[in-house]
């Protein structure tokens, strides 16, 4: 398998598996307007997604389905942070928070790879992660800064996902090697900048530094990505050769 | 207001509903005008947000990312169309919050169709073709609804619901042409939703109990039986086009009247699933309610900061 193909597949895996947690808040959320901007969120990640595994499978003749509901779980490339379940609303608030900030920077500097699909890609995703950005902003500082339950739930969601984050910047050899790919190493300092100025202005305190979950870039999930997948791909594996 | 510009009021609102014209927020109405509007607008809107979950139930495991995104939009419109018609029951004096308390409560009803449970993928084409289908054939007449807010609202719900339609349509043809469990599936689908669409007309014109005044008003426009004819000549050349079955022995196109006679659905199943004894009712209801309470912390949350930005300003 090509670097690019992986690349691709990383990005894409990420935002498929972000929307399938997103997905789950529609008819969930605590107001209308919040079922409608998840929803939306969550056709923006899906249709990053689409982009990016219908680009990785045009390198090796498969389709975007075929790599959404035929890999197995070991074959998926995203990061722990898509997979661990919603927890609560602040918990919802603080992974987009962390994740979108992430995806911001990336998709920014990948506006400029010389790869015409990626740049393509990234240039309209960089106009959408920038709202979900904003959207969880708003949020971690009404949640920060609004009442005593919510604080401590805001500050709850932020400390038992910090350590997910340092995996978004991991590097490797692929990434150093690829051209048209960003290595995150490099975006880690302004992330950080960026997402501690909004804690500390929600009058949260920073996260501590703690153990750091690792594993989803090489295939290792946590225990809780067999029961989102079983549940994304049941129906079209229980029809082979079927098509929706 | 006096007796007399009382009076004055009601001839004017008699003359705007005589001439077809449209009855605005600010307009002097009957009491019971505007609570039939109130009651008919909220459970309106009651039924797009209880009927998110239904589809929603499937979101997570629609067979290809395609289809995973069409249903996605589309209960986001569901919430869409609560928001706007929320919006327009207000404008009749009452608040979005205690509208969702009646319904939370049991005081106001939504669509019984959503107490529906939705089994397999093919509900969800289904639901789009038939259920959609017949929200539609109810709606359409809306648009001309003699109070405005609500005629206005319609029109773009009339929009959005047309198009999701023809997406419950195209998934009910993509399965009834695809792999035998594909087509079994679809014809399961409209054996099991062929009844309860029928239902949601309403009970026969001889025993429904709002729909007299209703007309008088301009806020109905045709009969439940007109509608439900509409929908069954509309809906069953579709049918055939699907090359599924409508699980009816005794439909009968009708050459003189051109319309095709069929057997109504057993109306004491919609009476007891209106009473609350259908399959998915409590269901609905505890899912609805669950998310209103988890999320009260954030509104309250929301509320408390926007206090204290105030607070800042000022």
């Amino acid at each position: 398998m090509s670097d690019l193909f992986t690349y691709a597949l990383r990005l894409g895996d990420d935002a498929l598996i972000a929307a399938q947690r997103m997905a789950e808040w529609i008819a969930a959320a605590p107001q209308l307007e919040e079922d409608v901007a998840l929803g939306n969120i969550g056709l923006d990640q899906l249709g990053q997604a689409r982009s990016l595994l219908q680009y990785a499978g045009s390198m090796d003749g498969r389709t975007e389905d075929d790599l959404a509901y035929f890999r197995e779980e070991r074959e998926f490339l995203n990061v722990q942070l898509c997979e661990l379940p919603n927890g609560d609303f602040a918990h919802a608030m603080a992974r987009l928070l962390y994740f979108a900030s992430y995806q911001h920077l990336l998709y920014d500097e990948l506006r400029a790879s010389a790869d015409e699909t990626l740049s393509g890609v990234a240039g309209k995703a960089v106009k959408e992660v920038a709202y979900h950005v904003d959207h969880a902003t708003q949020w971690v500082l009404r949640l920060g800064d609004g009442t005593s339950e919510s604080h401590r739930r805001m500050q709850a969601a932020l400390d038992e996902l910090w350590p997910y984050t340092a995996e978004l910047f991991e590097s490797d050899d692929l990434v150093r090697r690829l051209p048209v790919a960003v290595d995150p190493a490099g975006l880690r300092d302004e992330w950080e900048r960026r997402v501690l100025a909004v804690i500390d202005e929600s009058t949260c305190s920073r996260p501590e530094a703690s153990y750091q979950h690792r594993g989803g870039r090489s295939g290792q999930h946590t225990e809780h990505m067999g029961f989102l997948l079983a549940e994304l791909q049941h129906v079209a594996r229980s029809h082979p050769g079927a098509t929706w | 207001m006096s007796h007399l510009s009382y009076a004055r009021a009601m001839d004017s609102f008699q003359a705007t509903i005589d001439a077809d014209s449209r009855i605005e927020p600010r307009d002097a109405m009957p009491d019971g005008y505007r609570k039939t509007l109130i009651r008919q607008i909220a459970q309106h809107a009651h039924s797009e947000i209880i009927g998110m979950q239904p589809e929603g139930n499937w979101i997570s495991r629609a067979p290809s990312l395609r289809r995973k995104a069409i249903l996605m939009a589309k209960v986001q419109d569901e919430a869409g169309h609560g928001l706007y018609l929320y919006a327009a029951a207000e404008t009749l004096g009452v608040d979005r919050a205690d509208l969702l308390d009646m319904l939370h409560t049991g005081r106001q009803k939504y669509s019984s169709i959503f107490n529906y449970p939705t089994l397999t993928w093919a509900d969800i084409g289904a639901i789009g073709w038939l259920v959609d289908g017949a929200a539609i054939v109810n709606q359409v007449p809306l648009c001309r609804c003699s109070y405005g807010p609500y005629a206005r609202a319609m029109v773009r719900v009339c929009k959005e619901e047309s198009f999701h339609q023809r997406q419950g349509f195209e998934i009910l043809h993509t399965l009834s042409t695809g792999t035998p469990g594909q087509q079994a599936m679809a014809q399961d689908a409209l054996d099991r939703w062929w009844w309860p669409s029928l239902m949601m007309f309403g009970p026969p014109d001889a025993s429904s109990t709002h729909s007299e005044q209703s007309m008088a008003w301009g806020i109905k426009r045709h009969s439940n039986d007109e509608l439900r004819q509409r929908f069954v000549d509309m809906t069953v050349p579709q049918a055939d086009v699907l090359g599924l079955r409508v699980p009816d022995d005794g439909l009968v196109y009708d050459e003189v009247t051109g319309h095709y006679s069929f057997t109504q659905p057993d109306f004491t199943e919609l009476y007891e699933v209106v009473k609350g004894n259908g399959p998915c009712n409590e269901k609905r209801l505890a899912t609805r309610v669950k998310a209103h309470e988890d999320g009260a912390w954030v509104r309250e949350a929301a509320a408390a900061y926007a206090a204290k930005q105030m607070e800042r300003a000022a």
